[in-house]
């Protein structure tokens, strides 16, 4: 068990214990145990199986909180451990020649402690210093100087509680499960558990009624299981369960009105999206096996990754693999297409796939293997790389095409996609700590904006803004300011949640150093900084959008309503009599007027609106108003793995920086205000229920018309996946540009590694190879007649010959000779071995039968006879052998 | 006094028992020759017990199968009762509702 603690680490470590910490499985198993109960026995009980559901999650909700006190604990205990008090660590390495046994020795007393520890599970507290520091080479000098830099910023660091058993054992190899517990573990229990908590209680109301309600809650247990599942994973063996449950369980809740053929086909084109991506998953973790020497352990993976143990060829083809299914499962562009479709679901669950489970797996994952990816891509030190380059495309592509959504669920979809997409890109450019924070912040306002706009939805039974929506706040007062404030904290005004993690993003980029003349470990990605940046102003501006949208201007809905009840036929003609005088319709057809949603909808929203507002407080920028080192930064403090622990790369953290915040903010103002001047003044002034301005840009100036097409086709993707028969000129040259770009960039910043160096001759190259792909590209679509039918037509020809001749033919050839050979077996074996032998011996009974039949007369007299002469017979032996 | 006479005697009186159980049709008959088989088994344990002198007197299984002959022949005596009132004989060739 944990081998880790034998390996190498350069600071000081204290190894955390605490049952929370240990036992944490139990939290997966509840939901687990609440799924199967729900699903045996939900339909019998009172409320369908959803309070099962609401007590599971609740339960689990209060023991994340448990284990993440238990954490905060320990890491304060490890804070106040000084050099004197763990004096002791640092003697153990002051003997060289005892290093190696010494370290065997203390792992197997760490062995023993750990299983006391499960055991007993009353230890909380008590500590087993980690024995073990230095490199290989016993530098105790080094470890204790390191230290005492440690002791400056607050002591040891705990390191990941890992509890194991073994599954089982083969070729030599321990397949374990169990649980690890660190930072970026707890943080992801508690925001799973208190979102799923909150959707849990918002769908008692707005799936009320279902006919699959218990189904409904049963998966919603089991989703989050697999969500609790994966961040406790202690293997990538268990992630890889995880994954596929999370996935699975999102295939059957976004097909959860399967009755509808559109439904169906989304959940379907989700599952099957992410089947791609999960080769790249499976593939990617069988070379991290084998690369680090047969481990499955994310611990021993990350230390092979970090030490320099591990190839790093494989790390990076092993990273690549992983990004596809991070592409898959977090919506990167170009897999991201199942996620607006996935919208096709009931609302609380797009909630939760968004905010707490299904995408964030994606970036749990990279933050989980981040040595793998860190060194893989070889983050550090340079300017550009493969995951930084997906997220940058991927906020940029999400905040697009958001703009051109009618659907208020697809806006905040593409902004799932945009800011997963930030979050990929902080991982990219090093910024760990503000890529976990912006998944946790985003999860807040992000589930808020989606319960919100379930909330509207619920009142007008539609998704579309422009149809039926509009002047929602005098209707719903208490949903407009919840999700009013979620758009503030999406859009990234200060001081809301969304501030604080997306600018530490922007800061983590390291590019703003480009500006200002200084230099960042972790590379300057100026390019991520000025891609980011247009999105914080695209993001503003298309939730402006949505907010007039939704509630401003006047309400354009209600008919939808009416119309569902034209049973009543006094209500039909005050419908009628509602259409023909529209101006009054508003105070006319109350009747049609949606109200204020329940209080098991609004709570959750009043909940997550306040976190929204506050949680980011949590990771105040260093220095922040002269704050001490106990108010700011205690995100980072408490959830990345510190004190050059073995298994976390060393990146460095970006300095905040007054003049990027104040810049950000003023872009996003910007973007505010241009939409504002739009929506509200101008397409306002033109009639209160307008949706657009007539004869708008768009429709006056060609290239924004364009763009707008394109816009509307998201980019032609689906219509390229959809196998190109719809595929036109303008869909095939965008996927060229965006490319022959993308790939250009990559190549030109990579080919040679001098021009890292300089950001501008190696952005000419990028450009001239992404100009160069891209004539080769149109070239190509010019003289054929588009990518689909230039390849597809003689691939399906050819396909279809092979189909035809050889598998058709084999396949009928088997069937043939499958026949004969039956034909055979069933007359020589069947009929003339089997059937004769049973015969025989039917026969062969009946004979014996008919002449013992003689014998049996019913005479006792002639039995006794028969007796005497055989015990006479038997007598006479017995004299005569003795 | 020999073993062999009373061996002889039991002999003869066994051969005698067995006869009847064989041979004769009266079903009360073959009853009373059976209780003859177990006399002739009780003269040879005595006998035996007399002769040899066993730890156990022979005597007390002699009384046991006296004791257990009355129950059987009780028995007997009750199936050939049932027999004849069924069939209005007790000859054993007639009693063949086993026959195959």
């Amino acid at each position: 068990m944990s081998t880790f603690l034998a390996a190498a680490a350069e600071g000081p470590t204290v190894q955390a214990g605490g049952w929370f910490l240990e036992n944490v499985w139990i939290i997966p198993a509840i939901m687990a145990v609440s799924f199967a109960i729900i699903l045996g026995f939900g339909k019998r009980m009172p409320r369908g199986g959803s309070e099962v559901g609401i007590a599971a999650v609740g339960v689990c909700f209060v023991l994340a909180l448990l284990t993440a006190g238990q954490w905060i604990g320990q890491t304060n205990t490890a804070d106040a451990c000084t050099p004197e008090t763990c004096e002791l660590i640092v003697d153990d390495h002051h003997d060289d020649e005892d290093h190696g046994e010494d370290d065997h020795g203390d792992e197997d007393h760490g062995d023993e402690d750990d299983h006391d520890d499960e055991d007993h599970g009353e230890d909380e507290g008590a500590f087993a210093v980690d024995p073990t520091s230095g490199s290989s080479d016993g530098e105790s000098a080094a470890a204790l100087s390191a230290f005492v830099e440690e002791g400056g910023e607050g002591g040891a660091a705990p390191i990941a509680v890992v509890s194991e058993r073994t599954w089982w054992s083969n070729g030599g190899i321990d397949f374990t499960v169990g649980t690890m517990v660190d930072g970026l573990t707890v943080t992801l229990l508690v925001v799973v558990t208190l979102v799923s908590l909150l959707v849990h209680i918002y769908s008692t109301d707005y799936v009320a009624g279902d006919r699959r309600f218990t189904h409904f809650f049963a998966f919603l247990s089991l989703f989050t299981a697999a969500m609790l599942f994966f961040v406790t994973s202690a293997n990538v063996l268990q992630m890889i369960v995880g994954w596929e449950l999370v996935g699975v369980c999102s295939f059957s809740l976004i097909g959860h009105w399967w009755e509808d053929q559109d439904n169906s086909d989304a959940a379907l084109k989700a599952f099957l999206t992410n089947r791609v991506g999960d080769m790249g998953l499976l593939i990617g973790m069988i070379i991290l096996f084998f690369a680090s020497g047969e481990q499955w352990g994310i611990i021993e993976i990350n230390q092979g990754a970090v030490d320099g143990s591990t190839s790093h060829t494989m790390l990076l083809i092993a990273a690549l693999c992983l990004l596809a299914a991070v592409m898959s499962k977090s919506g990167q562009f170009f897999l991201h297409t199942w996620l607006p479709d996935a919208m096709a679901g009931p609302t609380p669950v797009s909630a939760l796939i968004h905010a707490a489970t299904m995408v964030v797996a994606g970036v749990y994952l990279i933050a989980r293997l981040y040595g793998v990816f860190f060194e893989g891509l070889s983050i550090a030190g340079s300017s550009i790389n493969a995951l930084a380059v997906i997220g940058a495309v991927t906020t940029l592509v999400g905040a697009s095409l958001a703009f051109v959504q009618n659907d208020i669920k697809k806006v905040l979809a593409y902004s799932t996609i945009s800011q997963l997409g930030y979050m990929t890109l902080a991982l990219g450019v090093g910024a760990w700590t503000a890529a976990v924070f912006h998944l946790t912040t985003h999860a807040f306002f992000k589930a808020c904006l989606f319960l919100g706009a379930g909330s509207v939805s619920h009142a007008v039974h539609s998704f579309d803004m422009k149809k039926d929506m509009g002047g929602m706040r005098k209707f719903m007062p208490t949903t407009y300011k919840t999700f009013l404030i979620g758009s503030i904290a999406l859009a990234g005004l200060p001081p809301l949640a969304g501030f604080w993690s997306k600018d530490e993003i922007l800061a983590g980029t390291g590019g703003w150093g480009f500006f200002e003349g200084e230099s960042h470990a972790n590379g300057a990605y100026t390019v991520m900084l000025i891609m980011g940046m247009i999105t914080a102003g695209l993001t503003a501006a298309y939730m402006t959008r949505v907010m007039y949208l939704t509630f401003f201007g006047e309400f354009r809905g209600g008919h939808h309503e009416e119309h569902a009840h034209t049973v009543d036929a006094a209500h039909a003609v005050d419908t009628h009599d509602a259409h023909d005088s529209h101006d009054a319709h508003a105070d006319h057809g109350h009747h049609g007027d949606p109200h204020e949603s329940g209080p098991r909808i609004l709570w959750p929203l009043r909940i997550l609106a306040f976190l929204a507002v506050v949680a980011g407080l949590m990771n105040l920028p260093k220095g922040f108003l002269g704050l001490g080192e106990n108010i700011t930064l205690r995100f980072e403090h408490f959830v990345e793995p510190r004190g050059a622990l073995s298994y976390f790369p060393a990146i460095s953290h970006a300095d905040p920086s007054w003049s990027l915040a104040i810049f950000s903010t003023l872009v996003v103002l910007a973007a505010v205000g241009v939409a504002y001047y739009y929506y509200f003044v101008k397409v306002n002034r033109q009639s209160p229920a307008a949706t657009e301005m007539v004869n708008g840009p768009t429709e006056r100036n060609r290239l924004l018309k364009a763009g707008h097409t394109m816009l509307v086709n998201k980019y032609y993707l689906d219509h390229i996946y959809d196998g190109g028969t719809r595929v036109g000129a303008a869909g095939a040259t965008a996927m060229g540009t965006i490319f022959g770009a993308a790939a250009g960039l990559t190549l030109g910043f990579s080919l040679d590694n001098g021009l890292n160096q300089d950001f501008v001759p190696s952005l000419i190259w990028g450009i001239v190879l992404g100009l160069v792909v891209f004539t080769i590209v149109t070239t190509a679509l010019r003289t054929g007649t588009g990518i689909a039918t230039f390849v597809k037509r003689p691939l399906a020809f050819a396909a279809n010959w092979v189909h035809e001749h050889i598998i058709d033919g084999a396949v009928d050839e088997v069937g043939k000779n499958s026949v004969k050979a039956a034909d055979a077996v069933y007359k020589y074996i069947d009929q003339g071995a089997i059937d004769r032998s049973v015969n025989a011996a039917g026969r062969g009974s009946q004979g014996a039968g008919g002449e013992m039949r003689r014998w049996s007369t019913g005479q006792v007299q002639q039995y006794g006879t028969v007796m005497f002469a055989g015990a006479t017979l038997l007598a006479g032996l017995l004299i005569i052998v003795i | 006094m020999y073993l062999v006479q009373f061996l002889v005697l039991s002999s003869i009186l066994f051969c005698i028992g067995v006869y009847g159980v064989l041979a004769r049709r009266n079903a009360v008959l073959v009853l009373m020759s059976i209780e003859l088989i177990l006399n002739s088994v009780n003269i040879n344990l005595i006998a035996f017990g007399a002769f040899n002198g066993a730890a156990i007197p022979a005597e007390v299984f002699a009384l046991f199968i006296i004791a257990v002959a009355a129950a059987e022949v009780g028995v007997g005596l009750a199936l050939v009762l049932t027999i004849y009132r069924n069939r209005k004989s007790i000859d054993l060739h007639e009693v063949d509702l086993l026959k195959g």
